[in-house]
């Protein structure tokens, strides 16, 4: 019959494309492999440039952090993986405490990359950040309302706030900068004002929550800074639209300043290649590629002096939360715990 | 393990008992470590969970299993019956498109259905221009819901049950029916009383499959912020970072499952459906005509139109006018995908029908439980069996690792983990339930007086399996290399963890783009997920239909 035919056929191709994979990668000098929770498109022209000028090949795996995390615990001594790519701060901290990474620093790092974005035991280094921010609608806020997040949870923002869900890691990490300056007692009590103003349930994603801004749902979105720039970037007609409705609004300026996060990396424990590694971390922390993180993914370069793409430059400039970093880490599970108690769905 | 196959009939039986039993073993390992952690850790993500979130996200759970029960039932039975027993125009083509919703990822329908329903979305946009009403100020319906979510999955998921019970229907013989005319029962009585409770097992086994999906499912709640039980799962092991806590809660999802379906089979108690026609008279088709015609179309047409043209339609508008398409390695991802899926198919039910076989032939206990459990592995997120998978297979690496040191002196690395076989044996733990289900409900139709009968005439069991059962339930087995096929395209947790390097599919892409909130770039990926899911589809339902053409 014909199609036991095909499906023959194809049985033998598939095998043998099977066959060409690699099975596993060995260790060698000019190879560094990557897990990467930062996704391919974000990551992957970085490494392809590196790749060009050193010549250092780049093994990249992308997936959840907290899975690839746990492939690295099981795997233990034999994991392939050199380094670990992560895009929140937290899940650094989580790895180091896992104990899967490394101390490995190179002092062209510790030049570059100021010591809030960087762990104090040397375990990772931020490599871009992103400010979690109000964006307000132009004309029915006054943006000198907008002052704190704690001012957040004032009854006067009744039924005027869009934020998405509590199980979203930023908003977690939000929270856990507000239990470190506030305690969980003060944070917990603010969380539940905040939910009493939500316009809605909360469902969607940031750009979701810019864009029911836009559209009248509510009066002010909290997001991160790069989904905002995107709509700014965008090709689409009504996203620049949705852009042009809102305004930016950075808060806490008089005080411990606005929340902020990085994307980082660390080199694995049991790492075979700590060389490439560092060298491909130096290379993330060069001028080209700080520059290359502002242009393509709309982030904060970690390295002073380096130019800011020019649409950020547009959301004006602000002082940042230099809360060390681990500590959104560490408070974590209580911001996720006191988020369920104050009904942030 | 090594077997030598011997033609003596004995070593046969031997052959396949025990080569049931190390399968059935293998595959449910994974479940008995997710159900391992039981005992470690503490109880107190669960304390703080009763204390707070529990009775939402169970109430929520159990909400959305009766929606998407309910309504998987009203799109699936009507379809099967009017596609395999009346005639009415359009009905040869809505046999196989019917099935076309099977290859839309639930998340993506989601998302494209959210694309167009939303408050900032065409559709209301349009609302408020026309009328000049602003938000709050018109009822809509609001798709980020509940009953959001039920639609959406109802929609993907109603196929199941459409599909095994079509196959039902098709083999039940023709004269049954007719037989059951003679006696003076009218077609609708024909329907109730006899060809529903002959389809039962095949209903149910449908009905199984889209509640397991359901619960299993984390991407369309999630992103419509509905809190199941499912969610609760991913917030302890993502919020908390605490895999334990949240293998202990997947254990609570496998109990409940596991007590719903002890709770089928005793409803079903002693009843067995066999088929009684050897062989099968060509069926006459009950001619529709007039308004009976045209609400047959409709109720055909419909699931298709919402379950397929228009989340279809949409995506492909995107591909076409706004997304990013410079990337072009899309024919690689889609090569993988359908090897992977392929692949996949083919080991699943080749062990579904060694588990069924063996466990027809010869039942052993620990078979029937180590099966039972592998095949609850449906109603587990994906993530969470792959965790179960990369533990023991972390283990035996270091176990090779250890002895290839000790005895050649060598290093050979990981030699499982992080590898196709890894992946693939992570999809057939997960799907082995629909495989199973499918091919099973086949073979339970073929009394088991036909295998005595060969055995007496001096067949081995395998031979009984090859000449006997596997032609008369081809469209069974077909079925399920379909759903598994289709699945595996979707499938994207145990993708994502297990996969080895430089390696993607249409669902990670497709996945990667939609979870940094593009959703239009991701929908080329999506798109060819569907596009490649509806080759098998249109290949197998021909075959099928085929297979009931001749006698």
């Amino acid at each position: 019959m014909k199609f036991t035919h095909v499906v023959s056929t194809m049985a033998m191709a598939a095998v043998f494309a099977t066959g060409l994979l690699p099975l596993s990668v060995s260790a060698d000098d000019n190879l560094v492999n990557v897990y990467s929770a930062r996704k391919e498109a974000l990551i992957k022209p970085l490494f392809d440039r590196f790749t060009e000028e050193t010549g250092i090949t780049v093994n990249l795996v992308t997936g959840k952090a907290d899975a690839l995390l746990k492939r690295l615990q099981v795997e233990g001594n034999a994991t392939p993986a050199d380094l670990f790519v992560t895009v929140d701060a937290g899940r650094l901290h989580r790895a180091k405490a896992a104990g899967v990474l490394q101390v490995a620093t190179s002092e062209t790092l510790d030049k570059l990359i100021p010591a809030h974005l960087k762990d104090v035991d040397g375990y990772w280094y931020g490599m871009s950040q992103r400010a979690r921010t109000v964006f307000y609608v132009k004309g029915k806020v006054d943006p000198a309302e907008l002052t704190t997040y704690e001012d957040l949870a004032d009854p006067k923002w009744k039924g005027r706030i869009c934020i998405r869900s509590s199980s979203n890691i930023y908003n977690q990490s939000l929270v856990a900068s507000m239990i470190d300056a506030n305690g969980v007692e003060a944070t917990e009590a603010w969380a539940k004002g905040l939910v009493a103003n939500f316009a809605k349930p909360p469902a969607g994603g940031d750009t979701d929550q810019l864009r029911a801004a836009a559209a009248g749902v509510c009066d002010i979105a909290i997001a991160n800074t790069y989904y905002y720039a995107r709509l700014i970037h965008s090709k689409k007609e009504s996203d620049n639209e949705v852009a042009a409705k809102l305004g930016t609004a950075w808060l806490n300026q008089e005080g411990r300043g606005a929340h902020v996060n990085v994307s980082g990396v660390g080199v694995t424990k049991y790492a075979s290649n700590v060389e490439s590694a560092l060298k491909l971390m130096e290379f993330m922390a060069s001028d080209e590629s700080q520059t290359w993180y502002g242009a393509e993914n709309n982030e904060y370069p970690v390295v002073k002096n380096v130019e800011i793409s020019p649409v950020l430059k547009g959301l004006g400039e602000f002082k940042a939360d230099d809360i060390e970093l681990s500590k959104l880490g560490t408070n974590n599970r209580a911001a996720v715990e006191l988020m369920d108690r104050a009904g942030w769905k | 393990m090594l077997v030598v196959i011997s033609s003596k009939s004995s070593y046969r039986v031997n052959w396949l008992t025990s080569s049931s039993f190390v399968i059935a073993l293998l595959l449910a390992l994974p479940i008995f470590v997710i159900a391992g952690f039981v005992f470690s850790g503490s109880a107190e993500v669960f304390t703080h969970l009763y204390n707070t979130v529990l009775f939402d996200y169970v109430s929520n759970s159990i909400l959305l299993m009766l929606g998407v029960g309910f309504g998987v039932l009203l799109l699936g039975i009507p379809t099967a019956w009017l596609t395999s027993v009346c005639d009415f125009p359009g009905r040869k083509i809505f046999a196989w498109a019917l099935l076309l919703p099977l290859a839309v990822p639930a998340y993506i329908i989601a998302y494209t259905y959210t694309g167009l329903l939303d408050f900032a979305g065409p559709v209301q946009t349009t609302i408020r221009q026309v009328t000049g009403l602003g938000y709050g100020e018109y009822w809509f319906f609001d798709i980020r819901s509940l009953m959001g979510a039920i639609l959406m999955l109802a929609l993907v998921l109603y196929p199941y049950v459409y599909l095994l019970s079509r196959a039902a229907f098709l083999e039940q013989s023709a004269s049954t029916l007719e037989v059951s005319r003679t006696l003076g029962y009218n077609q609708w009585q024909g329907l109730f009383q006899l060809a529903l409770p002959l389809a039962r097992p095949a209903i149910i086994a449908g009905l199984t499959l889209a509640l397991m999906e359901t619960l299993a499912d984390y991407g369309t709640v999630q992103y419509f912020g509905v809190n199941t039980f499912t969610t609760g799962i991913f917030r302890t092991f993502y919020g908390f970072g605490d895999a334990v806590a949240a293998a202990q809660l997947a254990v609570c999802l496998l109990s409940f499952v596991a007590l719903l379906v002890l709770v089928e089979k005793y409803s079903r108690r002693k009843s067995r459906y066999h088929s009684t026609a050897e062989f099968k008279a060509k069926a006459k088709l009950i001619p529709l005509s007039g308004w009976k015609a045209v609400v047959a179309f409709f109720i055909c047409f419909l699931p298709i139109l919402f379950g397929f043209l228009i989340p279809a339609g949409q995506l492909a508008f995107w591909s076409l006018t706004q997304a990013d398409l410079s990337d072009g390695s899309f024919f690689q991802l889609a090569w993988n995908s359908f090897y992977l899926a392929f692949l996949a198919a083919i080991i699943a039910v080749g062990f579904a029908l060694i588990l069924a076989y063996a466990g027809r032939l010869n039942p052993k206990k620990v078979v029937q439980f180590s099966v039972a459990t592998a095949g609850m592995g449906y109603a587990l997120p994906g993530t969470i069996i792959a965790i179960g998978v990369i533990i023991p297979f972390a283990w035996l690496d270091h176990q090779l690792i250890d002895a290839a040191k000790k005895w050649f002196d060598a290093d050979v690395g990981l030699v499982l983990s992080g590898t196709l076989a890894a992946l693939l044996f992570a999809y057939t733990v997960r799907f082995l339930a629909v495989s199973l289900g499918a091919v099973q409900s086949g073979l339970g139709k073929i009394k088991p007086s036909i295998d005595g009968a060969a055995r007496t005439l001096g067949c081995t069991p395998l031979q009984v399996l090859k000449q006997i059962h596997v032609p008369l339930m081809k469209s069974s087995v077909l079925t399920a290399l379909l759903i598994v096929f289709v699945d595996v395209l979707k499938e994207l947790p145990a993708t994502l963890i297990l996969r080895p390097f430089n390696f993607n599919t249409l669902a990670v892409r497709a996945f990667e783009l939609a979870s940094d909130e593009r959703l239009i770039d991701a929908a080329p990926s999506s798109l060819l997920i569907v596009v490649v899911g509806l080759i098998p589809v249109i290949l197998l339902s021909r075959s099928i239909a085929k297979g009931r053409a001749g006698s």
